[in-house]
């Protein structure tokens, strides 16, 4: 099952956690949180959860994978620093899919427990001139290259790392909001006031604990905020969650190294193919800023645009609990 | 009583009469509510403030700016004047020192103001990374505090160790003054050494005030917003420098002609040469704001027109008029006259002056940071705009009448005419056998 190919031995040890070759294998179709092969924990109790379509089903709250799993293979702030070795994460993004259904920025939202007003996810209404059709795009941290917020960073809070993830440490950050100045794609986001997570980390029965790695968990007040492209996830060979979130296969996601990305559904692409035969390209490439998330062109539509306004909310981002 | 004795009682510094005591109650008060409208937005977070995800930074980013551009006239325009010998200057010197280390000091609190967490200020300093324009800010915002203490506190030694021996009857200023004037008894040897500091420190100060107020745009031409990613921005911020801290500088002395009634030493000839140096800095910075503004409205892309547009014709227009006709072609006009050079119409130029480029740096800021790239989305419709909240009205007020409070304790406690200067220039300076005071 696990693909562990192009790794040295000396990696091999600290990569067996990783379990990233998951991605490749057509076994990865996992709902968030979900380990449903789980049957020797079962405890009686029934739980509620949504999974990745939207459906709410009734499990045994045994066969639920603790969230705060992840606070468990917490890497130390060096590890978190220097990222994982051999990995260059990438993330591929299908405009012909999007209809804008949002599962992606609900997932987001509540699994960062954004509880403020903008979230790192959002699905533009985007349209390049009169002459050209309207169409959905998910924007968020493209985790360049050449990052323009890392080069501002007076602090070294927000770092690139060797896997190509852009971080933030908030327990450095001094607030100066010059990286959200230098970010050309408005991904950042600042917490303006004492973030409010309670209700939803209660909610999802999440001890906060801080890493780099799990952004959000929690915020801090007067620091910056963004997009991880969900490292917590990924030390534990699953999804980002838009990508196992979004209902139409949106999202890929992979390692640029192993030229495969992944989607949703569990279905892997080899990504040069992939950028080759549908014209792959990244937003604002000409500032020099090197994403790493490529956007597949809004050609040959699954979805009429138009469906996509019925979820369409032009001043909010983050939905608030009645 | 001698010559050199009457000037002395003329230049020593005085009590403050009833207008001093009212205008420094009043500066007191504004200080006090700007700092308890800062504790709060310790207490609640930014929130208090209007700023949001798209505009980032407001008015105290455009008010810091402002504290660095005024402070550059008042050290390099000192500077110059010590540098090129010019006599006129003697009355003018001190004035331009004390306006700088105010603001330069006030650029430096300021810029704390804006941080999400001030309590990690150290973080500069443990985990400082050279690459970032902030830190390069750092270094040149302390670097320029410290050059602009020395060029005001050097050249001061003499007049301390005059006011020593004047304020003999008081004590504790006798003490004071004697403790500042570092033992200076006028020996030769003093003078060697003070001469030769000055001319370093004055020779120093123009590269590190011109680093100082490019540093400073660079920290908005390192992004790629638009407005802001522009090779001009730093001859155009050092323009601009020139302009208000020459106003700044006017508008300064002829309050302090007033109150003290200095009449016999800043004279209309003052006057006269400052209006002039206005009109040129005027000139200049018209220059690089037709760069600036005019010349990218030829070749702009989409989103560029979009944002000169709303400055021209737009949502900001009326402010930008109001400060590119009050604060450069206003003044031009006027000041090219003789007539517009009194120190009356001058003055009231210059206070224009000030003003107007307060607003300008808000103009620098602001609408920039309203033209992402990505079209505005996804957050309340009140984070489309910005216009600063109370709470910032009342910390940018503060940071502003801190700033006068120190000049106004400065011109307390100082002789803002250097006396042994002047009295050597009018030949009536006395002193003992030994050349000593």
């Amino acid at each position: 099952m696990k693909k562990e190919k192009g790794l040295s031995k000396q990696d091999s040890g600290r990569r067996k956690f990783l379990k990233m070759g998951i991605f490749a294998s057509g076994a990865a179709v996992t709902a968030v949180g979900l380990n449903v092969f789980a049957d020797d924990k079962t405890t009686g109790k029934k739980v509620k959860v949504m999974t990745t379509d939207g459906k709410t089903v009734e499990v045994d709250s045994g066969s639920l994978e603790k969230e705060s799993c992840c606070n468990s293979h917490a890497v130390s702030n060096e590890e978190a620093r220097e990222g994982m070795p051999g990995k260059k994460f990438v993330m591929v993004v299908d405009l012909s899919r999007c209809r804008n259904a949002l599962k992606c920025q609900d997932s987001c939202n509540k699994n960062h427990f954004i509880t403020g007003h903008n979230a790192w996810l959002k699905v533009y209404n985007m349209r390049e001139s009169a002459d050209t059709a309207p169409y959905w795009m998910p924007m968020m941290c493209q985790h360049c290259d050449e990052p323009a917020c890392v080069t501002v960073c007076p602090v070294d809070a927000t770092f690139k790392r060797r896997d190509g993830i852009v971080l933030i440490d908030n327990e450095r950050c001094i607030g100066c909001r010059f990286c959200m100045a230098a970010c050309p794609y408005s991904t950042r986001i600042f917490n303006w006031s004492e973030p409010d997570q309670k209700a939803a980390m209660e909610a999802a029965d999440h001890s906060p604990k801080y890493s780099p790695e799990h952004a959000g968990s929690p915020s801090i007040k007067g620091t910056v905020d963004k997009c991880d492209f969900c490292p917590h996830m990924t030390r534990q060979g699953k999804l980002p969650h838009c990508v196992s979130a979004c209902p139409n296969d949106v999202f890929l996601y992979g390692d640029a190294y192993e030229d495969t990305v992944t989607n949703g559904s569990g279905q892997s692409y080899r990504l040069s193919k992939l950028l080759e035969d549908k014209a792959g390209y990244r937003y604002l490439d000409r500032l020099g800023t090197h994403p790493s998330v490529y956007y597949l062109p809004p050609a040959e539509r699954s979805d009429d645009f138009v469906d996509g306004l019925e979820n369409y909310t032009e001043f909010e981002s983050v939905r608030k609990p009645e | 009583m001698s010559k050199y004795d009457e000037l002395i009682v003329e230049l020593a510094p005085r009590k403050f009469q009833r207008y001093g005591k009212i205008w420094t109650t009043g500066l007191i008060i504004v200080v006090i509510l700007g700092i308890i409208a800062y504790i709060d937005q310790i207490i609640k977070g930014q929130e208090v403030t209007n700023m949001r995800d798209y505009v980032l930074w407001g008015v105290y980013i455009s008010n810091f700016v402002f504290f660095v551009a005024i402070s550059f006239v008042g050290s390099l325009g000192a500077a110059i004047l010590r540098l090129t010998k010019k006599a006129w200057r003697t009355p003018l010197v001190r004035i331009a020192e004390i306006i700088a280390f105010a603001a330069i000091i006030m650029a430096g609190i300021t810029i704390i103001l804006d941080m999400g967490r001030p309590d990690r200020l150290l973080n500069l300093f443990i985990h400082g990374r050279l690459q970032s324009p902030i830190t390069w800010d750092v270094i040149i915002i302390t670097t320029y505090i410290a050059i602009s203490l020395l060029i005001l506190f050097i050249p001061l030694l003499p007049d301390l160790a005059i006011l020593s021996k004047y304020f003999e009857g008081k004590t504790w200023l006798s003490k004071w003054y004697g403790f500042f004037s570092l033992k200076w008894t006028g020996s030769k040897k003093q003078w060697e050494i003070q001469s030769k500091s000055i001319q370093i420190v004055a020779v120093l100060i123009i590269p590190v005030a011109l680093i100082l107020q490019t540093v400073d745009a660079w920290l908005f031409s390192t992004t790629y917003r638009i407005g802001w990613d522009s090779t001009n921005f730093g001859p155009y911020f050092i323009a601009g420098a020139f302009v208000v801290g020459t106003g700044g500088l006017i508008s300064v002395m002829y309050v302090l002609r007033k109150a003290y009634h200095l009449e016999n030493h800043i004279t209309n000839m003052h006057f006269d040469k400052m209006g002039r140096l206005l009109v040129f800095a005027c000139l200049v910075y018209l220059y690089f704001n037709i760069n600036e503004y005019l010349l990218p409205a030829f070749t702009a892309p989409k989103a560029e027109t979009e944002h000169l547009d709303e400055l021209f014709t737009g949502l900001y227009a009326p402010l930008f008029w109001f400060v590119t006709i009050g604060g450069l072609i206003l003044p031009i006009l006027i000041l090219i006259f003789p007539k517009g050079r009194k120190p009356l119409p001058l003055f009231i130029i210059a206070l224009l002056v000030v003003v107007t480029s307060w607003w300008k740096r808000y103009l620098i800021v602001v609408p920039s940071l309203l033209h992402p790239f990505m079209p505005m989305q996804g957050v309340p419709e009140s984070w489309h705009s910005y216009f600063p909240s109370l709470h910032e009205w009342a910390i940018v007020s503060g940071t502003l009448a801190m700033a006068l409070l120190i000049i106004t304790i400065l011109v307390r406690y100082l002789p803002i005419i250097p006396i042994y200067r002047t009295a050597k220039e009018q030949g009536i300076l006395e002193t003992d056998k030994e050349g000593q005071l």
